[in-house]
């Protein structure tokens, strides 16, 4: 049981990623979860089969979804034996499920699971306010006609005012985009850099599916087969026009540069060798390690979304690998900025000395080796379905390849970051 | 004598009324207040590439506590590290109006020919409207003459028309100044730039500094008294700028010998004993004077530390109408006698180790003064003193400067007729006259033992004025 097993990546499926109100709006985080799955078990020939687990989860859940996964696994093609639970790790979810799989696949405890995430801001969870709440809640305990009439005479009008989830940081007030505005601010990034890092994305995500590499990653779904938000013809100087939307009228961050909101769902088959060999199913790439980590933005002032430029470091030592020792680097792309700043941090003598403890700089990245395929600028980011998105398309990036090494590092809300490594098969 | 104009146009309705006329402003100098940091704002560094003291600017800014930002140079950024400055990153094209800083900190030593000062234009520019009131603009240089080649000379030697243009420029009481370090002057720069940064230079701008490495050690001092256990002898200073400086360097620390003439023996008292200091009446004209003054400082203190030749007195007519005597008196007291003083006191060894003499010279002795021909003569042969000793009294850590003073708010400028005293007050970048505390401000700076690097120069504390070099 101490010894640890290599964590096969055998691929994984998703849908094409909708803007918010588009196509997706009707479809819940059920429908859209349980749509993908079934995908990935008639992709891998598992109708009926017993996994060890299939892990998901959504950022915006309504509370009725409390066994979300589960339901999903009793309404897919999978054996109803197949349990499953919900994770919630804000956009780090879709990783962080990958993660835990991986290390009950690791330790012997599972041979093979699904790991995955779905997330709609169309279908979104509307609650009652607070007083009301209190009021339905009060109501429900009452006894007597008296206290129930009591507890009704309590509502008021302006209360029926539903609360609309908000993409902001419970103790700073501010929206993530906000707080990117912040860091872009601290790292001195400019305009030009964004855009140009957004077009370049909207770029190699239409040449992805122009070369087919997408064809078996994506599956259509409601009428959608490429993801909505890509715009092939994206071009800096286009970008460059758009008004920013963060960081006030001088701001340098605008819709072009900042992922919009989306819906979408993804899923990743993981197993051991010995259950891939079994099956005769090929082995894309190894999850290796990984490491997530959280800052303090609310009293260090630390940036919100600064955390994987935290988190890469020790998992870097713990592998013996420099930042340069990767052929390939998926860096979520929630605003151009937050990748640049990581960039930039990881360059930084100052900040790799005073905040990381490290003598050295991490230093430069290749530029041409970072999302090769396309980021979240292009594709969307429905919050929990973009883990999913990156492990599978790095899989099949590295599994195309024979060799190599990747690095995956993804911001999340709450000041958290969710990395990790993978390496083809060499087998 | 007080500057009642400037405290005119310092009032809300003042300054309505002289921003409609088109009024000089003067802005209230910040000047250094007891447990105040060095400076209180932000720093940005930066540094032209291939510079050799970002390095030690970002110690100091370091061991200053000083907040710190840099442009995004990885020169910079490593230099902030190994210092271990926690250094924000500012870049120009994406910073806010309101990001603004106490001082703009340039290390310009990477420059090695004229096409490079380019790099010094890309640093200010973005940055210069963004220098806070009684901010600091520091550039630091090679000295010229230590130039690899003629081309480093040249462009080094470009850096003073940079930094005097730049003093011209800022408002709001900042300054400018330029600080050439020697090959091997980096350990001694602390002093310097601790100095240029605090409002201890309120009334010091547009002004070239010259750091060697002296004999090479840089003493620790506590920065807040750096004078203690030294003894200083003041001359003249009973009253105005020789009071002020009595009154700064045992502020630092130190104990002061006050001398002044009998005639001002009560004044002189009070002084001295207001300082916890002591004090000697003498007249330093008379032959037997450096003889007391020595056995003095050798019989109660074993010896002295620092010597600020500040007795100085002015008898103006035109030279056609000046007597023998007016000329005769001027000379004796401004620079015949800190010579025999200095000669008696280095002859005895009463001058300890890492001794410092401070020379008193004036704006007069630079650009010279029309009825002022035996006072401009004296005050440019203190400065031919400092310059003629510099070289002869490097071997035990001794340094000899001068400090130049401007038009200081005295008794003796509010002599002058008002047309002459105004000009006076508002012909420099400052627009306002300095105060004795700003000439004794740099005379104990020039006197700290942490100086050592600082020796032959002098330092003009004239508010950059439109007169002299």
């Amino acid at each position: 049981m101490n010894t640890r097993r290599p964590v096969a990546v055998l691929g994984g499926i998703r849908l094409p990623f909708a803007r918010q109100n588009g196509p997706y709006a009707r479809a819940s985080n059920q429908d859209m979860l349980t749509a993908t799955l079934d995908a990935l078990i008639g992709k891998f020939g598992l109708e009926g089969q017993v996994l060890g687990e299939v892990a998901a989860g959504a950022v915006l859940k309504h509370s009725r979804d409390f066994n979300l996964t589960r339901e999903c696994v009793l309404g897919s093609r999978l054996a109803a034996e197949t349990p499953a639970y919900d994770v919630q790790q804000a956009c780090g979810t879709g990783l962080e499920t990958a993660i835990l799989v991986g290390g009950k696949i690791a330790l012997g405890q599972i041979e093979c699971g699904v790991a995955g995430g779905v997330d709609t801001t169309s279908d979104a969870p509307l609650a009652v306010g607070e007083d009301l709440r209190q009021v339905l809640l009060d109501l429900s305990r009452a006894r007597t006609a008296g206290a129930r009439l009591k507890a009704l005479s309590r509502i008021r009008p302006q209360q029926l005012m539903p609360e609309i989830p908000r993409n902001s940081e419970p103790r700073t007030g501010l929206s993530m985009g906000e707080h990117t505005a912040l860091m872009a601010r601290e790292w001195g990034i400019g305009r030009p850099e964004q855009d140009e890092l957004a077009a370049e994305s909207h770029r190699k995500l239409a040449a992805a599916y122009d070369d087919g590499f997408l064809d078996d990653l994506v599956m259509p779904y409601l009428g959608l087969e490429r993801d909505q938000n890509l715009r092939p013809d994206s071009t800096e100087e286009k970008l460059a026009k758009l008004k920013p939307v963060f960081g006030g009228p001088e701001g340098t961050m605008t819709a072009g540069n900042s992922t919009p909101l989306s819906d979408g769902a993804s899923t990743v088959l993981l197993a051991s060798e010995e259950w891939a060999a079994q099956r005769g199913l090929t082995i894309q790439a190894h999850l290796v390690d990984a490491e997530t980590a959280a800052v303090d933005y609310v009293h260090k002032r630390e940036g919100l979304l600064m955390a994987p430029a935290y988190a890469v470091p020790p998992l870097l030592d713990r592998n013996g690998l420099t930042l340069q020792d990767f052929d390939f680097y998926e860096i979520h792309e929630a605003f151009a900025a937050q990748v640049l700043c990581t960039l930039r941090a990881w360059e930084d003598p100052v900040f790799c000395r005073e905040r990381l403890g490290r003598a050295e700089p991490l230093g430069s990245i290749e530029r041409e080796r970072i999302n090769v395929h396309g980021g979240s600028l292009a594709a969307g980011h429905p919050f929990a379905a973009t883990g999913g998105r990156i492990i599978a398309g790095l899989a099949k990036t590295l599994h195309e390849r024979g060799t190599g090494r990747g690095l995956i590092s993804i911001c999340a809300a709450g000041g958290m970051g969710v990395t990790a490594i993978m390496e083809a098969n060499h087998g | 004598m007080a500057d009642r104009y400037g405290q005119l146009v310092n009032t809300p309705l003042g300054r309505i009324i002289s921003k409609q006329v088109g009024l000089p402003a003067p802005t209230p100098l910040e000047r250094h207040e007891l447990g105040q940091p060095v400076i209180s704002g932000p720093v940005l560094l930066g540094a032209a590439s291939g510079s050799r003291l970002t390095g030690t600017a970002a110690s100091v800014l370091a061991s200053i506590g000083a907040e710190v930002s840099t442009l995004v140079q990885d020169e910079v950024r490593r230099a902030a590290a190994d210092a271990g400055l926690s250094a924000a990153m500012f870049n120009p094209d994406t910073a806010g109006r309101e990001d603004t800083f106490k001082a703009l900190v340039f290390d310009a030593s990477g420059i090695k020919d004229s096409d490079s000062l380019r790099e010094a234009w890309s640093f200010f520019h973005p940055t210069i409207r963004r220098v806070r009131r009684s901010g600091r603009v520091i550039v630091l240089g090679t000295p010229p003459e230590t130039g690899q080649d003629p081309s480093e000379a040249i462009a080094q030697r470009a850096l003073e028309g940079l930094v005097r243009s730049i003093g011209k420029e800022v408002r709001q009481g900042a300054t400018a100044q330029l600080l050439y370090v020697a090959p091997e002057g980096e350990a001694v720069l602390e002093s310097a730039l601790r100095f240029f940064l605090s409002p201890r230079s309120a009334y010091v701008s547009g002004q070239v500094v010259r750091i060697t490495p002296g004999d090479g050690d840089q003493p620790a001092v506590d920065w807040e008294q750096p004078l203690q256990q030294r003894v200083a002898l003041v001359t003249g200073a009973a009253r105005g700028i020789g009071q002020a400086i009595a009154e700064v360097l045992a502020r630092d620390g130190a104990h002061v010998v006050a001398v002044d003439i009998p005639a001002q023996a009560s004044q002189l008292e009070a002084v001295a004993q207001g300082i916890g200091g002591s004090w000697l009446e003498a007249d330093i004209t008379e032959e037997g004077a450096p003889a007391a003054i020595a056995s003095h400082l050798l019989e109660h203190h074993d010896g002295v530390d620092a010597i600020i030749h500040n007795a100085g007195i002015t008898r103006d007519k035109t030279l056609g109408r000046m007597d023998e005597a007016l000329w005769q008196q001027v000379l004796a007291v401004n620079l015949l006698a800190p010579q025999r003083i200095d000669a008696e006191l280095f002859s005895r060894e009463v001058v300890r180790e890492h001794g410092r003499v401070v020379c008193v010279s004036s704006i007069s002795g630079i650009a010279g003064n029309a009825g002022q021909t035996n006072y401009g003569t004296s005050k440019a042969g203190i400065i031919g003193m400092v310059q003629a000793w510099a070289h002869r009294t490097g071997q035990r850590g001794v340094t000899i400067n001068a400090v130049a003073p401007g038009f200081i708010e005295t008794q003796m400028t509010a002599a002058m007729p008002l047309a002459t005293r105004e000009a006076g007050r508002r012909m420099n970048s400052l627009r306002q006259g300095g105060l004795p505390v700003d000439v004794a401000e740099t005379v104990a700076w020039l006197a700290s033992p942490a100086s050592g690097g600082l020796n032959g120069n002098v330092v003009r504390v004239c508010g950059q004025s439109l007169i002299g070099a």
